[in-house]
């Protein structure tokens, strides 16, 4: 009889190791489980253009290759429980899956600071469905308070702005996208944001929500009280891996992978995409989640090769993970494009323009050049791309 | 044949299709996508992992 995988989680990486799969001569059965109504979709539009223009899930879908046409999507449930020694996995509506090879694409989901206040008007940025509610209150005469001054709160912030609404952001760190960019870029993209009218509250954190039923304020630890029409709660993430415990895993932030995705365990398992704790050589083989968009293309490419290889009863690559990482930011019309991983270098130097205009940034550690960033300079970020290859 | 469309409304130059099939698709020297319409069969493996790496999903292959 033929083998059957199942995948868990219908995003980026679950569809592109389902296609990894096919590609790799895997004939069985596959099913894809996801706890969204909607097939994979492009989420970072959800940000940006699509909180602008207004969210359609469906013309965000990825295209799926032919490959797949064959695939079960069993969507609108999430995964709850499983018993990976037996195969067999739960779903909170109370369906019980059987797999031969299992592929873990569960990704991650918004952290929740336990502040005291209501709920309601409280909100956070991860599906289509996020995007709607957010979009409703975003205009003139509103006002946002964004929490968190990472991409997804500045991205945010950018688009709010566009929209006509007030913003507030709201961050314990002491400059926008500090941890990625550096202190002397994010510097640079906070005066892009001020000039365009952001209201920044850096070094405060939220004490608590004021209002009756619903967020009408927001109180700062410095006893500041922002006007609230919305909550936008951008603080990052967690894994969703708490279906994944009792099975002996290793989950200490994420899941636990080799070069080749493959989780260390007696039935075939892999992970990809942001919930993958995995090696890169190009990085020192240090496993690592790596929450670029372009990280569960690589991995889910790399992982369905790998378990239809352990299916097939072979040992999968062992060659080395080398990916380059990458990601790209759209704010007021300033593109950031960063290759490589800048977020671990312990120093940034400006090698072209300046912070507050077109620039280009090389981040480094005592490893040498680990990471580059241009603002309003993709075209000339190919040669540093190369010497990140080169590393 | 493989024929490439990319839908200029939804491209922001990234250029991230280049570094897949640099045969195919470059930045001009003003950061702009240029790119040929057509390419060998033997290309198409490289071609539609530059369409997968799109991060506004704007190449169609066909």
């Amino acid at each position: 009889m033929a083998a059957s995988v199942v995948v868990v989680g219908a995003g980026l990486g679950g569809l592109r190791a389902a296609e990894s799969l096919r590609a790799a001569g895997f004939e069985g059965v596959i099913t894809v489980v996801g706890d969204e109504p909607s097939m994979p979709y492009n989420r970072p539009p959800l940000s940006k253009e699509a909180l602008s223009a207004g969210v359609h899930a469906a013309e965000l879908e990825f295209r799926r290759k032919p490959s797949v046409a064959d695939v079960n999507w069993q969507l609108g449930s999430p995964v709850v429980s499983s018993h990976l020694a037996a195969r067999t996995l739960t779903l909170a509506d109370g369906t019980q899956l059987a797999f031969d090879g299992l592929v873990i694409a569960s990704g991650i989901r918004p952290r929740r600071l336990p502040i005291p206040g209501p709920e309601a008007g409280r909100h956070v940025l991860r599906t289509a469905h996020d995007a709607m509610s957010v979009r409703d209150y975003l205009a003139p005469g509103r006002s946002a308070v964004i929490m968190g001054a990472g991409f997804i709160g500045c991205e945010v912030a950018a688009t709010a702005r566009g929209l006509g609404s007030e913003v507030h952001v709201v961050a314990i760190d002491e400059q926008p996208m500090i941890r990625p960019l550096g202190a002397e870029l994010g510097l640079g993209m906070r005066a892009r944001h001020l000039k365009h009218g952001v209201d920044f509250h850096l070094g405060r954190t939220v004490q608590e929500f004021l209002g009756g039923d619903q967020v009408t304020s927001v109180l700062l630890d410095d006893g500041t009280e922002l006007p609230a029409s919305v909550v936008v709660e951008a603080v990052g993430s967690v894994c969703n891996v708490e279906w994944l415990e009792g099975n002996g895993l290793d989950l200490t932030d994420g899941v636990l992978v080799d070069q080749g995705m493959v989780v260390d365990f007696e039935v075939p398992i892999v992970a990809v995409g942001d919930v993958a704790r995995h090696p890169n050589s190009l990085f020192g083989n240090i496993p690592r989640r790596i929450e670029h968009w372009n990280i569960p293309t690589e991995t889910g490419r790399r992982a369905g090769a790998s378990l239809a290889a352990l299916l097939r009863g072979e040992q999968p690559d062992q060659g080395p993970f080398s990916a380059m990482p990458a990601f790209w930011s759209d704010q007021y019309h300033h593109k950031i494009q960063s290759f490589g991983m800048p977020g671990i270098a312990t120093s940034s130097q400006l090698v072209e323009g300046s912070a507050d205009e077109a620039c280009i940034f090389e981040y480094s550690d005592d490893t040498g050049l680990v990471g580059v960033v241009g603002v309003d300079r993709t075209a000339e970020l190919a040669p540093y791309r190369k010497q990140l290859l080169e590393r | 044949m493989v024929t490439i469309t990319v839908d200029m409304d939804k491209c922001q130059h990234y250029g991230q299709c280049c570094f897949e099939a640099d045969d195919v698709f470059a930045l001009n020297d003003d950061g702009q996508l240029e790119y040929v319409k057509e390419a060998d069969e033997s290309r198409r493996a490289d071609i539609e992992s530059a369409a997968d790496v799109c991060p506004m999903q704007a190449i169609t292959v066909e």
